[in-house]
């Protein structure tokens, strides 16, 4: 049991994503996460202010299904097969956030420093939250989609334009881990 | 019931990327700090698997469950919403350590104020709906 309650190595879970591409693939339908906000919005009514959101979402209540359980998995993750193992970081990594003023890297899943209620009720941390969820949700779908689409399913296809949204999720990426992030800490 | 095999699909999810600590921010940070492998053997792994599968399926003509082809769409060509839309996204991921899936996940995990970034990421969504044709693609 114990190598179940430990984290898994990459690569165990690396071929278990693809099996969660798979499996979608067997049933139909294809692995993409970031259309659920799409059909979110339409659901909620969004088609009176973009034909974007003129669609049948009913057509895609699979894939909300599968947020359901994916929100079923991380509490049966954490509640079940969890030890409180902290995250095998880099000690590299740990000293650069405690200069950030990060503390406790690895013991969370999230830094309490960005999501605790104390951070979520600060200008500066409603701020980032708000933001970072804007650009995922603008970036997303302009790309037309994210690392499920993208880098996991079109890569696999061998997709040229998934190759080209995925150097742009680097690009964005390594710009703001190394050069924006230390301005906002 | 038809819908119970997606809620499975959607449990395996969650639980392998928790398990996996793709949703932690932490392993987002260090990743794009080049400070360990981790992440890139995850998803180094994941494209190498579906690859195979997806070539495997086309040769031995698995069929879906439907008894069509296994089939993956084609995205359109384009170049620029793909690299700036992709940058967008980046950007984000990295500042907040959440892509689309472990959105939903970490808030399984009792992150709460995930919902504040769920529901920034629908306005987001929102936004680029009302200015799609605006934008260069």
């Amino acid at each position: 049991m114990e190598f179940l309650l430990n984290p898994w190595p990459w690569y165990v879970s690396g071929p278990l994503i693809a099996l969660v591409m798979a499996m979608l693939l067997y049933f139909g339908k294809t692995f993409g996460m970031s259309s659920n906000l799409r059909t979110m919005c339409a659901m909620g009514g969004a088609g009176k202010f973009s034909d974007f959101f003129k669609f049948n979402w009913k057509d895609s209540i699979w894939n909300l299904t599968v947020v359901l359980g994916a929100i079923i998995g991380g509490f049966i993750a954490v509640q079940f097969l969890s030890n409180d193992s902290i995250t095998d970081l880099n000690p590299a990594t740990i000293s650069e956030l405690t200069a950030l003023g990060f503390g406790n890297s690895g013991e969370t899943l999230v830094p309490n420093e960005l999501f605790n209620l104390e951070a979520i009720t600060s200008i500066k941390g409603l701020a980032i939250l708000i933001i970072g969820g804007l650009l995922v949700g603008f970036g997303t779908r302009y790309a037309g989609g994210c690392t499920s689409g993208h880098a996991i399913t079109g890569l696999s296809s061998l997709q040229g334009p998934s190759l080209i949204a995925v150097i742009g999720f680097f690009l964005g990426g390594l710009l703001m881990t190394n050069f924006i992030l230390p301005l906002l800490f | 019931m038809k819908y119970l095999k997606f809620l499975l699909v959607g449990i395996v999810f969650g639980i392998v990327l928790v398990k996996s600590e793709a949703v932690s921010w932490y392993r987002i940070y260090e990743m794009f700090r080049f400070q360990s492998f981790h992440m890139y053997g995850i998803i180094g792994t994941a494209i190498a698997t579906g690859i195979l599968f997806l070539q495997i399926s086309k040769r031995s003509k698995i069929k879906s469950i439907k008894g069509a082809d296994i089939f993956v769409p084609k995205k359109e060509k384009g170049f620029t919403r793909y690299i700036i839309g992709g940058l967008i996204f980046g950007l984000g991921w990295a500042l907040i350590g959440v892509c689309p899936g472990p959105m939903y996940i970490l808030l399984g995990t009792g992150v709460y104020s995930m919902l504040i970034v769920i529901a920034a990421a629908l306005v987001g969504t929102f936004i680029y709906g009302l200015l799609k044709n605006k934008l260069p693609h």
